[in-house]
């Protein structure tokens, strides 16, 4: 059993690089001060990163568990302490706590079956830790589909790894689409929830979804015109936090705490709460 | 069952507050609260609420989490805890005495707060019959019984003297320390105090508040009833209403820049706000309607829901008593306990 003095006290994290991977995305890859990582995670998790007098707030974690040296942080600057943390160097140091909330059933639920990961924007962020972990474990999941899509090519995140290496790995197959035509853009043009429809995935499938919340919510419609039920889809939920551990009664959808019910659910669980977030 | 007259009952204060900290309702500039007995401190058991609870004492409105101190790129983390010293907590009655139950259910529950448990685990809870309660009052509804509160000691208040027993080993440790000013007594009077008391909470006006309308089943029906956008209306997101309730429990955690370094504290926070759940892209919360809505279903609904039905609400009436538009938790239960066009 832990405590909320040892929850609530966070460990230090440095940051040992920065990744600009669009306009307003850039990751930023953290270690413990004496090296290796602060604390050990399942796909899907989140943590507290805070800058003492500026803020805290909730991140997923967007490196794999399966990276034994670091984790990584895909963040927005969309507001006052991101916008903070988007002026960071390397060599800064940053409080970070946690692992909260359930991962995704990588190790149950997903075990064995054909995947396909949705995501939007930002949105790929917590997927790609769940990507990369079924990557490293590949001979426990079959088929893996990824569609991703942004507002423009430039807005990708994580471009340069889609490109090297899922692109590139046999049983993955990746469809990255973007809102309006470009000129450098040779690829599928158009929103997310269309073109999932127009590649119309087998039913044996399981989908994880994240993205803007209209993104999800009319991708969902799709897949259920497709005749997918709702507890064949997961998705992963953002709310305000201040504690993660289900305390300072924030992050609530009906009876459920997203910092510690979540931030993981299936939409058959959502649906029987408020629609509320 | 001991007793003490009350024209001695500084005695009793004075042995009480020898060793530790006597927290007890002391008027100060026309208000009652909780506040650490002093000589001739004017204290005022004759009230039967303080304006706040007496959850303070576990959970204080504000307390200091650590202290950061940074130096270039670099934050060094000390904890900003203190150690707690034991206290007394004098005169709290049946409604906040059972309140604790509420903030046990959030802050012992698995990850245990330890800056609350160490203040569970320090202080002696000495509560207090009530003699007059009045009309705000509905504790009965929840299964509180105002003569017979939960505590560690449970005193008694005649026309002229104190009676004291203990019911725990707290409580019993507690009355070794303060055995020399109390005497030997029956129970005669104390029971009929309570016979008295009972007569008066039978003619309470709130005392028939159905609950049986709020249950998991019931949830989503009661959470999409029309009927909270009229009640909310008025409602001015003032949040005192929370402040002054006994189990309201939820917090923020803000960082203070002392000028030296970076002071991390909690404090309590309210759902009736509108920052409570803003974040940089949205609010899940967008009008009062969805706040105000979400306090009542948390007591009502959602708390017992995940405490094997137990309410967050003890019936202190202090919110009937202090909402500067009249609206109240008794007002809600009133209006949901009824299904929607009945």
């Amino acid at each position: 059993m832990s405590n909320t003095e040892e929850t609530l006290i966070p460990k230090i994290g440095v940051v040992t690089e920065v990744r600009v991977d669009t306009p307003d995305v850039k990751t930023f890859r953290v270690t413990a001060p004496e090296g290796g990582k602060v604390f050990e995670h399942m796909p899907g998790q989140c943590a507290m990163l805070s800058i003492p007098g500026v803020g805290e707030a909730m991140f997923s974690i967007t490196s794999s568990p399966t990276n034994k040296e670091f984790m990584e942080f895909s963040i927005k600057k969309c507001g006052c302490l991101t916008t903070w943390l988007h002026q960071m160097d390397v060599g800064q140091q940053i409080t970070v706590r946690g692992p909260y909330g359930k991962c995704f059933p990588v190790e149950t639920e997903l075990k064995g079956k054909n995947l396909v990961f949705i995501a939007g924007g930002i949105g790929l962020a917590p997927l790609r830790s769940v990507i990369n972990y079924c990557r490293h474990y590949r001979e426990n999941y079959g088929t893996i589909d990824i569609v991703y899509g942004s507002r423009s090519m430039d807005d990708l995140v994580d471009y340069q790894e889609i490109q090297e290496e899922w692109c590139k790995e046999a049983g993955i197959n990746v469809h990255l689409t973007i809102d309006r035509e470009q000129k450098e853009w040779d690829g599928h043009v158009g929103f997310v929830p269309t073109y999932v429809k127009e590649l119309g995935f087998d039913l044996d499938k399981i989908i994880l979804i994240c993205g803007p919340p209209i993104m999800i919510k009319f991708t969902l419609q799709g897949l259920e015109e497709l005749g997918f039920q709702k507890s064949q889809v997961y998705t992963t939920m953002e709310l305000r936090m201040k504690c993660g551990v289900g305390k300072c009664g924030r992050c609530n959808i009906g009876n459920k705490y997203v910092c510690k019910d979540g931030p993981v659910f299936r939409f058959d669980e959502l649906g029987e709460l408020p629609d509320e977030y | 069952m001991f007793k003490i007259a009350l024209d001695k009952i500084d005695e009793l204060f004075a042995a009480l507050s020898g060793n530790e900290t006597l927290y007890l309702p002391i008027e100060k500039s026309g208000e009652i609260e909780f506040y650490p007995y002093e000589k001739d401190a004017k204290v005022r058991l004759d009230a039967l609420h303080t304006v706040k609870s007496a959850k303070d004492l576990f959970f204080p409105q504000t307390e200091n989490l650590m202290n950061m101190k940074l130096d270039g790129k670099n934050i060094q983390i000390e904890e900003g805890r203190h150690v707690e010293d034991p206290f007394v907590l004098f005169g709290v009655r049946a409604c906040d005495a059972r309140s604790f139950d509420v903030l046990d259910k959030v802050f012992l529950a698995d990850p245990v707060d330890s800056y609350y448990a160490a203040r569970r685990e320090h202080g002696v809870i000495v509560s207090m019959a009530c003699s007059r309660p009045e009309e705000t009052c509905f504790c009965n509804v929840f299964g509180i019984d105002a003569t017979m509160p939960e505590g560690d000691v449970v005193v008694w208040l005649d026309t002229d003297h104190l009676y004291w027993e203990a019911k725990t080993e707290k409580g019993e440790a507690l009355t070794k320390t303060v055995e020399s000013v109390l005497t030997d007594s029956d129970s005669k009077a104390v029971e009929a105090q309570i016979a008295a008391t009972k007569e008066i909470m039978d003619k309470l006006p709130l005392k028939d508040l159905d609950l049986t309308r709020f249950t998991e089943d019931e949830m989503m029906n009661i959470f999409n009833d029309s009927r909270w956008a009229e009640m909310s209306e008025h409602c001015l997101g003032c949040g005192t209403c929370t402040f002054v309730c006994p189990t309201c429990q939820c917090y923020d955690i803000r960082d203070y820049d002392t000028g030296h370094g970076v002071v991390r504290y909690r404090c309590w926070d309210s759902c009736m706000y509108r920052d409570f759940t803003r974040m940089a892209h949205g609010n899940p919360r967008k009008s009062q309607l969805e706040r105000f809505r979400q306090r009542f279903m948390h007591k009502l609904v959602y708390f017992p829901e995940n405490n094997d039905g137990m309410f967050s609400c003890v019936g202190c009436g202090r919110c009937l008593s202090k909402c500067p538009i009249h609206t109240n938790i008794a007002k809600v239960i009133k209006t949901m306990g009824v299904k929607e066009h009945e």
